[in-house]
């Protein structure tokens, strides 16, 4: 018999994993469009025009897949894990419904405009298209870190017969790592959209395309993210000692820490051996773990010997993906400063290794964002709500054989959805920000193209 | 409890997001299954170009409906989701291919007819799962202590996969009426010559359901037939045929809104003739709605969130379809 809940949860992994990457994508893509097309209005600049409607291409094809691969999740909680949803449903579920109604009309709705509305509403009402679909990504973010948040520190619920209640929405909503998680997590977004913009900028200057324009989007990137990633490193200790208070094993696993000690070392390299309970190849820097978890040489840190194993994450996971998260944040401070450093001294643009360290570093944002993903996530584990519900016990009464075809089909499905995409983004790309050719429209349709297509300008005059 | 008035709204408030759903995605599925069935690749833009800029907010109602669905009546999402769970995991690889087909196509050239594929085997798969999803929720599934029993392949019967084909058709002639009112010029006759052709198809279908789910289930066919029912359930049969008819004469007659919307009055009989026999089931003949509601608390806390946000969905999807009002201009892009 196949292991329907393994199954289950590489399926969920999966796809979710593959989602997750849109969004983290498109929320910081909105924001940049949204401010591209406020300077773009306030300066009149045809730069700003033309990066505009350059970047609302790519942003057209990443919404759309983060929206087709959306929908799946939405019924993944039912398809494979409908005893969990049974169970959470009466707190889960309304901050679902809300997103749905605050967040997913509002995105959707204000994107066609945003897409197809230019020259067919007044140029403020496209910004405000622009604004409410970046308000809409940041809304969606808020619902759903705040159902993953209290999945991971529960809070506000009365717990009766396998059934969670509501006993407070705001302890429910406003749960304890929520506040950390949401702000995390939208830094991410943004410095993801923000490498990748930059990224690109960069080999475009690195190929002597578009100087003036990719110049100025490496500038605006650059600053950006010289304010941005420390604050994230903040952020991201904050989040840590938070996780420490309410998840120390995840904590112990993301730091290696089999018994729990004062004085704890960081471990910079390890290959932890979850049967001799014990790290082999350590290279370490003593003490240095305490003082970052409890600020203070003398902190104790909690040890995955303090529970039984049945009760731990798989540490290999956790502890690997934590130092990519964090090796990649650090690499992106790097970046940043030495970025800053040369805009100040005037030699960004012409500063080839810089450049070609961020044409590099275009998707350094994503892969922090699912390293991060997956230090929490499978932290967790072996619980779906921390510490009151097993993963075990919230999976579908679905055969192994249903979950395996559709795991198949979904990896199959997606690779080729993914390379499609990733195909027509870099073709975009390629073509680049080019002088804006606006397609005659109202008045000018006469003047511009006076017999090619008289017909459809004329039944519609809007 | 049963009595209760919160669970009845919600009940009202899911079937309404459901059916918007079934209305508003079911033209733009529509215009996909028509794809392959256009003259030129200059039509085709046109058909797409007409849903483009509105199909995202359309499908939104889907997720609308089945997050309505976990977040209020958990105990109906947690068996119908597992229960159908193959058609609903084909239903969502149509969508993916119908809905990415919206962002490559236009930025495809040579590569243009695999997204034409794309949106149109997208479409129909979509669609036909989704009425082999309706078809098997009618026929019922097997059921003990709350949980589902029954085996993956349960769906596959006759009278589901009947209503998938019919779902198919149905769509189509939602998307050729909506072609009606958005295409341009030649585009627009197609239409209306396509749109009377599935039209009788559509009827023959709803009339073989209609006398098949009848046989499907005892409660269903005591309700429909039995006496004094009879006389008031036999006029949606009746204002069918009479919809029928208009439709005919409308679309024949070259009216240009109302084939449309007679279309979505068909639907709306049909949606009508399911709810009287299901009711008030939310599971089919198993568990009604109010034992399949999430605490009170909950349900009140989304309704406060719907009340607020309904109008002003309803405020914003209004101004965009009026933005994109008329026929299509075929140089539309972005």
């Amino acid at each position: 018999m196949i292991d329907a809940v393994l199954l289950a949860r590489l399926q969920f992994a999966f796809t979710v994993t593959f989602h997750i990457l849109f969004p983290a994508f498109t929320i910081g893509l909105a924001s940049w469009l949204a401010m591209l097309e406020f300077l773009w209005l306030r300066t009149g600049k045809p730069a700003y025009e033309s990066l505009y409607r350059f970047w609302v291409k790519v942003f057209a094809v990443s919404f759309g897949l983060g929206v087709v691969s959306g929908i799946v999740m939405s019924f993944q909680f039912g398809t494979n894990w409908s005893v969990f949803t049974e169970a959470s449903a009466n707190v889960i579920g309304p901050l679902l419904g809300y997103e749905v109604l605050t967040a997913f009309f509002l995105e959707a709705t204000f994107l066609g405009i945003m897409l197809f509305g230019l020259g067919r509403v007044p140029r403020g009402v496209h910004f405000f298209a622009t604004l409410m679909v970046a308000f809409g990504t940041l809304l969606s973010a808020f619902w759903i870190l705040a159902a993953n948040s209290w999945m991971q520190t529960p809070a506000g619920y009365v717990y009766e017969d396998g059934v969670f209640y509501p006993d407070s929405w705001l302890a429910i909503i406003f749960n304890p790592s929520f506040p950390y998680r949401f702000l995390h997590m939208v830094a991410a977004a943004y410095l993801s959209t923000c490498f990748i913009v930059a990224g690109v900028a960069a080999t475009y200057l690195l190929r002597g395309r578009f100087p003036r324009r990719a110049g100025l989007t490496l500038r605006l990137a650059v600053i950006f993210a010289s304010i941005v990633v420390p604050l994230q490193i903040v952020i991201g200790d904050l989040h840590g000692l938070n996780t420490q208070e309410h998840q120390p094993i995840k904590v112990a696993a993301m730091e290696g820490n089999w018994e729990s000690r004062t004085n704890a070392p960081l471990l910079l390299f390890a290959i932890p051996d979850e049967d001799a309970e014990r790290n082999r190849f350590e290279i370490a820097i003593p003490g240095l773990a305490s003082l970052i978890l409890q600020h203070d040489f003398d902190g104790r840190i909690a040890g995955l010997t303090d529970v039984p194993p049945d009760e731990r994450p798989p540490v290999g996971w956790v502890f690997y993906s934590f130092r990519v998260m964090v090796g990649i944040g650090l690499l992106m401070l790097f970046a940043a400063w030495a970025g800053l450093y040369h805009l100040w001294r005037g030699t960004l643009e012409t500063t080839r290794w810089l450049l070609t360290l961020f044409r590099w570093m275009t998707p350094s944002g994503l892969i922090a964002v699912l390293a991060g993903w997956f230090v929490t996530e499978i932290g967790r584990q072996p619980y779906l709500v921390y510490g009151m519900m097993r993963t075990s016990e919230g999976v579908s009464p679905v055969p192994g054989a249903s979950v395996g075809t559709s795991l198949a089909l979904f990896v199959l499905v997606y690779g080729v959805v993914f390379g499609a995409g990733l195909y027509y983004v870099l073709k975009l790309i390629r073509h680049g920000p080019v002088e804006v050719e606006r397609p005659a429209r109202e008045g000018e349709a006469t003047v511009r193209r006076p017999l090619s297509v008289p017909a459809d300008t004329i039944e519609d005059p809007t | 409890m049963e009595g209760d008035w919160l669970p009845l709204v919600w009940l009202l408030l899911i079937a309404f997001a459901i059916f918007m759903y079934v209305l508003l995605d079911g033209f733009v599925l529509g215009v996909g299954i028509l794809f392959p069935f256009a003259r030129s690749d200059a039509d085709r833009d046109a058909m797409m170009m007409s849903v483009a800029p509105i199909w995202d907010g359309n499908e939104t109602w889907l997720v609308l409906g089945v997050g309505g669905l976990l977040a209020v009546f958990p105990v109906a999402y947690a068996i119908v989701l597992p229960a159908l769970y193959l058609p609903f995991i084909f239903m969502l690889l149509g969508l993916i291919f119908r809905g990415i087909a919206f962002e490559f196509r236009f930025k495809a050239d040579k590569s243009k007819p695999i997204w034409d594929r794309s949106f149109q085997i997208g479409s129909i798969v979509a669609t036909f799962f989704q009425g082999v999803v309706l078809g098997s929720f009618v026929r019922g599934f097997a059921i003990e202590g709350g949980t589902f029993v029954g085996g993956a392949l349960d769906w596959l019967a006759p009278f589901s996969l009947l209503v998938g084909v019919a779902l198919v058709l149905g769509y189509a002639l939602l998307g050729s009426t909506w072609l009606i009112i958005k295409a341009p010029g030649d585009l627009e006759d197609w239409a209306r010559r396509i749109s009377v052709r599935l039209l009788f198809a559509v009827l023959a279908a709803i009339a073989l359901i209609s006398v098949w789910v009848a046989f499907l289930n005892e409660t269903i066919q005591a309700r429909w037939f039995s006496l004094p029912n009879f006389y008031v359930l036999s006029q949606v049969p009746l204002a069918t045929a009479v919809t029928g008819f208009l439709l005919w004469y409308t679309a024949t007659k070259g009216y240009r809104l109302a084939p449309f919307v007679l279309t979505m009055v068909l639907f709306t009989l049909g949606y009508l003739g399911l709810a009287i026999s299901l009711w008030p089931n939310i599971v089919p003949h198993e568990i009604p709605y109010w034992e399949a509601a999430a605490h009170r608390d909950s349900q009140l806390f989304v309704l406060v969130g719907a009340i607020i946000t309904l109008p002003a969905i309803f405020f914003y999807t209004t101004y965009s379809y009026y933005v994109f009002r008329g026929k299509v201009q075929r140089d539309l892009t972005y």
